[in-house]
């Protein structure tokens, strides 16, 4: 079986890169039937929907399909993924897009996901847990501060039925934790 | 009595603490020991995979190795905790080289994750290993004639899940056994927009907006799920969906452990009724 997290040499394919990615390793059977497209709840918003992705990984347009939205508007609905009649993981293969988009620092603008999940991450990763709360205010004070006014009504629902605590939940173990991530990122894993 | 290790995730203690505050009187009530695995930390949830997918694996290793040391299996009641779990544990029994990364990376923490916990969701524990005709026959306050439809979302039934992964029928029974009517609708196991409801609200909003249409289409009173992410797009911003689609929504989104409770007796209060958004006191009040 393939293997992964292996940082792509300049001279890796693209195709390659993918497929060295758990959940990456059977793209090459795709047979460009368009399941994928058809089941997916959000292609119409793609700029390059799942069959098309898969079709310009294969075609080696590394830059052009890492700096597009498309996997960006996955929902991780897995349709997709259990329909493909290739067995072909399109779901992990966008995941995998995804890591090697922030990792090459090509990620869009045009969608405010990669900026969400990223302060995901600086949550889990500094508190051990997510802290929604912190999280939500991070993404629209690194977006769109307006749209947080909008959004409003919701925070307050939720604070108001007890949902939305003001203080983060933390681990014990941060540092344990944190020793962990550190040695992972020694180890060579994704930057 | 039967034994788990139990993994809350980090939305049972926030925005989907109805679920977090049932599912402890419910699994008492049903012979469950839920062990909560001490200082677990976050799953290593889907956002985590799209930006570094080591990371994400350790992150899901280190409560592995937690569990692992209870012997227990180990039950979450999130949907996404249970995919993102169960595919790490999955991903480090198929890859020697992850496998390699991360158990160096656990040893920095003085853990080891040896491959031996098996990765369950709560819902399909209930419904395989408590089984429906049990809990049937602990119900005291039938729900009979409350029309609820199962939802499933997605992560309950695919990749990796127990059920049919476009048609399932879990929920169905479970609710069945309760006593309520069960609704029979399309998109029972069609998304909700997951975490897209942040970043791209309109996108996740449409699809929230479907999804309750077509359970009142079908004569839903309420939606029954057991997914936290579910739960909260479908309660949480029902409001937002009315306000952009002029609609007038009013459906109750229920966690199936709150429902299971209230037809098990337990009393409103602990099952967090109190906290969904759309208050299902209305369609309740005949069971309470």
């Amino acid at each position: 079986m393939a293997e992964t997290m292996v940082k792509a040499p300049a001279e890796v394919s693209f195709i390659d890169e993918v497929c060295s990615i758990p959940g990456g390793e059977a793209l090459r059977s795709c047979i460009q039937c368009g399941m994928c497209t058809g089941s997916c709840p959000t292609a119409t918003r793609w700029d390059y929907p799942p069959r098309q992705a898969i079709a310009m990984v294969r075609a080696g347009l590394r830059e052009e399909l890492l700096s597009s939205n498309s996997m960006w508007f996955c929902a991780s609905c897995y349709t997709c993924t259990v329909r493909c009649p290739r067995d072909i993981k399109p779901t992990d293969i966008m995941h995998a897009l995804e890591v090697l988009a922030i990792r090459g620092g090509l990620s869009t603008k045009r969608s405010r996901t990669p900026i969400m999940y990223k302060c995901f991450v600086d949550s889990a990763k500094g508190n051990g847990r997510v802290y929604e709360l912190g999280m939500m205010l991070k993404l629209f004070l690194k977006t769109n501060p307006f749209a947080a006014l909008k959004l409003a009504p919701v925070g307050l629902g939720l604070l108001l039925h007890r949902r939305l605590p003001l203080k983060p939940s933390r681990i014990k173990a941060v540092g344990e934790l944190k020793a962990i991530l550190d040695k992972a990122r020694a180890l060579g894993g994704a930057q | 009595m039967k034994y788990y290790s139990y993994f809350p995730g980090c939305s049972a203690e926030a925005a989907a603490s109805p679920l977090g505050l049932s599912v402890p009187p419910v699994a008492k009530q049903l012979d469950m020991d839920l062990v909560e695995i001490e200082d677990w930390n976050c799953c290593g949830s889907s956002p985590y995979g799209s930006v570094d997918k080591l990371e994400a694996t350790c992150m899901a290793a280190r409560n592995l190795a937690l569990a692992e040391k209870t012997g227990l299996d180990l039950v979450t009641p999130c949907s996404n905790c249970f995919v993102v779990l169960h595919q790490a544990d999955t991903h480090l029994k198929e890859l020697p080289r992850l496998r390699q990364q991360v158990s160096e990376a656990l040893a920095a923490a003085g853990l080891d994750y040896k491959g031996g916990v098996r990765v369950r969701h709560l819902a399909e524990v209930l419904y395989s290993d408590i089984t429906p005709e049990a809990i049937g026959a602990k119900v005291t306050k039938p729900l009979k004639g409350l029309r609820a439809a199962p939802y499933y979302g997605c992560q309950l039934v695919r990749p990796d899940g127990f059920d049919d992964p476009e048609s399932p029928h879990s929920l169905d029974e479970l609710v069945a056994s309760l006593g309520a009517d069960v609704v029979s609708w399309e998109l029972k196991a069609h998304c909700c927009g997951s975490s897209l409801i942040m970043p791209e609200q309109e996108v996740a909003l449409g699809l929230v907006n479907k999804l309750l249409r077509n359970a009142q289409e079908n004569g839903a009173q309420c939606l029954v799920t057991p997914c936290p992410l579910c739960q909260i797009n479908l309660d949480a911003y029902q409001s937002q969906v009315n306000s952009r689609f002029k609609t007038n929504y009013n459906l109750p989104v229920l966690f199936l452990t709150q429902l299971i409770g209230v037809a098990l007796g337990i009393k409103p209060s602990v099952l967090g009724l109190s906290r969904n958004i759309v208050s299902p006191a209305r369609i309740l009040a005949p069971y309470l």
